[in-house]
């Protein structure tokens, strides 16, 4: 029988490769700590979700320039206002903007309202649509902010946990060393970018999260079966290399598929699924590498050692 | 094998039918006596996908102890006085009150408190010469109750005035979030503004006297200086100015039964005033109260706002009583509204306010849409591509998974969002992914020489522990994110479990009773995957 494969019997000796993937992973993973940081010491692109404050969005008729807009805003008493032009899509040729600001209110109106107040004295020619507004109060922040961390963390030991318990502890504490790893890899990723995160953005460290692991465990799926087939035979690093091989076929087509879903979200899904899409990509392409290069290779350590 | 064979198809048949039923007031309108006996809920759209509003509230319930315990003070005060319990000293303490009393009246006290004033409770005592020093204070367990009640009330004041609001809104949610948070979401709201006018306003009526005397820059002991509200009757602007009132209200809003909008009322048979009709005993109050304050002004003051202060002509019998103020007709509605359904138990404060716009909610619904449906063309168009008729079978799976997915959305009324629709896209994902698996371990089993039969059943059961195990990591993800996200995050979890689950039972039931019957029917040598 003939089959259509992406790839043929492959023998890439995935172990021998560990030492320079450990470098890139080492990267990543340094990235994912200061970006961590930074977020920590409020650093970093954070959404009103978790920041408190007020992000307004407006579109407006004509063109008009980011500078002249802050110049204006700034003037009409918004602190430390921060604008991003929407594009991505198909946003791209309307006049969008975000307008963010710590504050919730401008004296004693609130801060969405003096916005509005403001541009539309600023630019009488250029009319302007508000098209949503989000308004969060500093402890609605801080709680949500506590909540998400606290939820990656429970979702993380809940699945060790269970990692262990259908495997054996080894492959638990692994499994959990390359989700982390994927999880800070995105976050440094997104912080280097200036992405912003917000809410969805921690749904999507959770998926990763998630997919990472599914990938993962299929691999040791196989590492668990082969072990049993072949015993005493050979060494560790070469059940784990045929293991890799074996389901390598799995591993690309699944995220190949994946990935062009998640392209058709990035391309025609509009700006508010952009980031999250964005954020799926690079974790299914991060934990599909992280479940050959980097939780597989551990086993072989620890093992090794053993 | 057969006998199985059936039971799964008609299973299979079964729940599609069910799911299509569920589905059905989505495509079609449903009339006359289809529409009693099957389902006619739509699929509920999120405030990101048609616009609206998501308000968090935070009720003050420390204000309405606050409250509580200077009501209990005075009427402690003027009970002592009544029943000649002498006192030394009466202080507000910072949940309680402290009384100073000679130890001769201490029993006396006791007795008073027990009686007369039920949500206070004597919780220390410490004698100084011949003085007692008693603290009162509100006991725990009566100040959860009183918390929880408040909570209640304010949930179903909010309810009612957004019942009545006339906003259009067809499926406001009102509901408690944590200790003393109240959420409220309106989807597909017109007028914002309107809306958190409505809702926010604490709406406490009172009817105060006020004083003439007062008229230099200092106000007199008892009395307060509040805002008044005005317009210019030409362009409506507010105007500013105050007004000296007495602090004690002579009528509250709690004696307010009734409240209508009654345009081209008053003196004079223009602009729109609100009539309020009063309780027998807020109508003997307030007749009493006119009847001895003839001549004087009676303040109606609202929020600490005064609206107006019209001359006490006559004593006003009959219980009634209007408030006018150059109001909009708008104004005007929710002004009775508000009389009508009570304040609310405590002051609330605006923590979360996100607002999306129709064109917002319309664009992302679009485009979420378009994008779902070309990733799952391309997802349609590998499979077949890759595995050939195996690819059509799990083409076929998808489908179904997809549609009961869908129906159980709206068998739950569980709530669609654009967190929701990246979740489908997911569970599509994980859907590909579970046949991938079992094609590739189908193929390893071809490949070591097995006959079709044998290869399926081989890469069904050896696949089936993988998926298990990956299908339940991402559940005890999405069981966390459940329990603590909130609003479009929790549409997430619903979509991603609901998916995960109907994932499983398609990989046992659907795509390998396709393959079975396939086998069984035309015994084939070989198979395209």
């Amino acid at each position: 029988m003939k089959f259509r494969e992406i790839t043929k019997k492959t023998k890439i000796d995935f172990i021998g490769l560990r030492n320079k993937a450990f470098i890139l992973s080492f990267v990543l993973v340094a990235l994912g700590l200061f970006g961590f940081i930074m977020v920590s010491i409020g650093k970093a692109n954070l959404s009103v979700d978790f920041t408190g404050g007020t992000s307004v969005q407006v579109r407006f008729s004509q063109p008009i320039g980011i500078g002249d807009l802050r110049a204006a805003l700034t003037q009409g008493g918004i602190e430390d206002v921060q604008i991003q032009q929407v594009t991505g899509g198909q946003t791209a040729g309307q006049n969008d903007f975000i307008i963010k600001t710590q504050l919730q209110q401008a004296g004693t109106e609130r801060a969405q309202d003096r916005i509005s107040a403001v541009i539309s004295k600023a630019f009488p020619g250029n009319k302007f649509q508000v098209l949503g507004s989000d308004m969060v109060g500093p402890s609605v922040g801080k709680t949500l902010k506590s909540h998400a961390i606290l939820a990656i963390i429970l979702s993380l030991v809940g699945i060790v946990i269970y990692i262990a318990w259908r495997f054996n502890f080894v492959f638990g504490v692994a499994a959990t060393i390359a989700t982390f790893h994927d999880v800070l890899a995105l976050l440094g990723i997104f912080f280097v970018l200036h992405f912003e995160m917000n809410i969805l953005f921690i749904t999507a460290l959770l998926t990763v999260a998630g997919y990472s692991l599914t990938d993962t465990v299929v691999v040791y799926d196989r590492i668990r079966e082969n072990m049993a087939k072949m015993k005493a035979k050979s060494d560790v690093g070469q059940v784990i290399n045929v293991s890799i091989n074996e389901v390598l076929s799995r591993t690309l087509i699944t995220s190949l598929t994946v990935l062009l879903v998640l392209a058709a979200l990035l391309v025609i899904g509009g700006h508010v699924l952009f980031d999250f899409a964005f954020a799926l990509f690079i974790g299914v392409l991060v934990g599909t590498y992280s479940s050959i290069f980097v939780a597989s290779p551990l086993i072989y350590l620890w093992r090794r050692r053993a | 094998m057969l006998r199985s064979l059936r039971f799964r198809a008609i299973l299979i048949l079964v729940l599609l039918f069910i799911a299509i039923i569920f589905l059905l007031p989505n495509f079609v309108e449903l009339t006359g006596e289809w529409k009693e006996y099957l389902p006619s809920e739509k699929i509920h759209l999120g405030l990101d996908l048609q616009g609206g509003m998501r308000l968090l509230y935070q009720l003050d319930t420390a204000k309405m102890m606050d409250h509580m315990i200077d009501r209990d003070m005075e009427q402690l005060k003027d009970g002592m006085i009544r029943e000649g319990i002498r006192f030394m000293g009466l202080d507000k303490k910072a949940d309680g009150i402290e009384v100073v009393v000679k130890s001769d009246q201490r029993e006396k006290l006791y007795d008073f408190v027990a009686k007369e004033v039920p949500d206070m409770k004597v919780t220390a005592s410490r004698v100084e010469g011949d003085n007692v020093y008693l603290d009162l204070s509100i006991a725990p367990t009566q100040i959860k109750s009183l918390k929880s009640n408040a909570v209640e009330r304010a949930l179903e004041t909010i309810r009612n005035r957004i019942d009545q609001s006339g906003f259009g809104v067809r499926e406001p949610v009102i509901t408690q979030q944590g200790e003393s948070n109240i959420l409220v979401e309106l989807p597909g709201v017109k007028d914002p503004e309107r809306a958190l006018e409505l809702i926010g306003r604490t709406a406490q009526l009172e009817f105060k006297l006020v004083d003439e005397g007062a008229t230099g820059a200092a106000v007199p002991p008892g009395d307060e200086m509040l805002p008044m509200r005005q317009r210019s009757s030409e362009s409506g602007a507010p105007t500013a100015s105050s007004i000296v009132v007495k602090k004690q209200a002579l009528l509250t809003g709690d004696m307010v039964t009734d409240a209508e909008v009654r345009i081209g009322g008053g003196q004079f048979h223009t602009g729109t005033q609100v009539d309020m009709e009063f309780s027998s005993e807020g109508a003997r109050i307030f007749d009493k109260v006119t009847g001895e304050n003839v001549g004087k002004r009676l303040a109606i003051v609202l929020d600490n706002v005064v609206y107006s202060a019209p001359v006490i002509n006559e004593r006003i019998s009959g219980g009634r009583a209007q408030i006018t103020g150059n109001f909009t007709v708008e104004e005007a509605k929710d002004l009775a509204n508000v009389l009508r359904n009570g304040a609310l138990p405590a002051p609330v404060t605006l923590i979360q306010n996100t607002t999306v716009g129709p064109t917002l909610g319309q664009d992302s619904i679009r485009k979420g849409v378009e994008a779902a449906i070309l990733g799952g063309l391309l997802i349609i168009a590998f499979m077949v591509f890759y595995y050939k008729g195996s690819g059509i079978v799990a083409d076929l799976a998808l489908f179904l998974n997809l549609i009961y997915l869908l129906g159980a959305f709206a068998a739950f009324q569980a709530t669609m969002t654009l967190p929701g629709i990246a979740g489908i896209i997911l569970t599509m994902g994980m859907g590909v992914d579970t046949n991938v698996l079992i094609f590739e371990r189908i193929r390893e089993e071809l490949r070591s020489g097995k006959t079709v039969r044998a290869a399926v059943d081989g890469g069904y059961s050896k696949a089936w522990v993988t998926i298990l195990d990956a299908h339940i990591t991402t559940l005890i993800t999405t069981v966390i994110l459940f329990i603590f996200g909130t609003g479009p995050i929790k549409g997430f979890a619903v979509t991603l479990a609901i998916g995960i689950i109907i994932n499983l039972f398609i990989a046992v039931f659907g795509s390998k009773a396709i393959f079975d019957w396939i086998i069984a029917r035309y015994k084939p040598r070989s198979l395209s995957i």
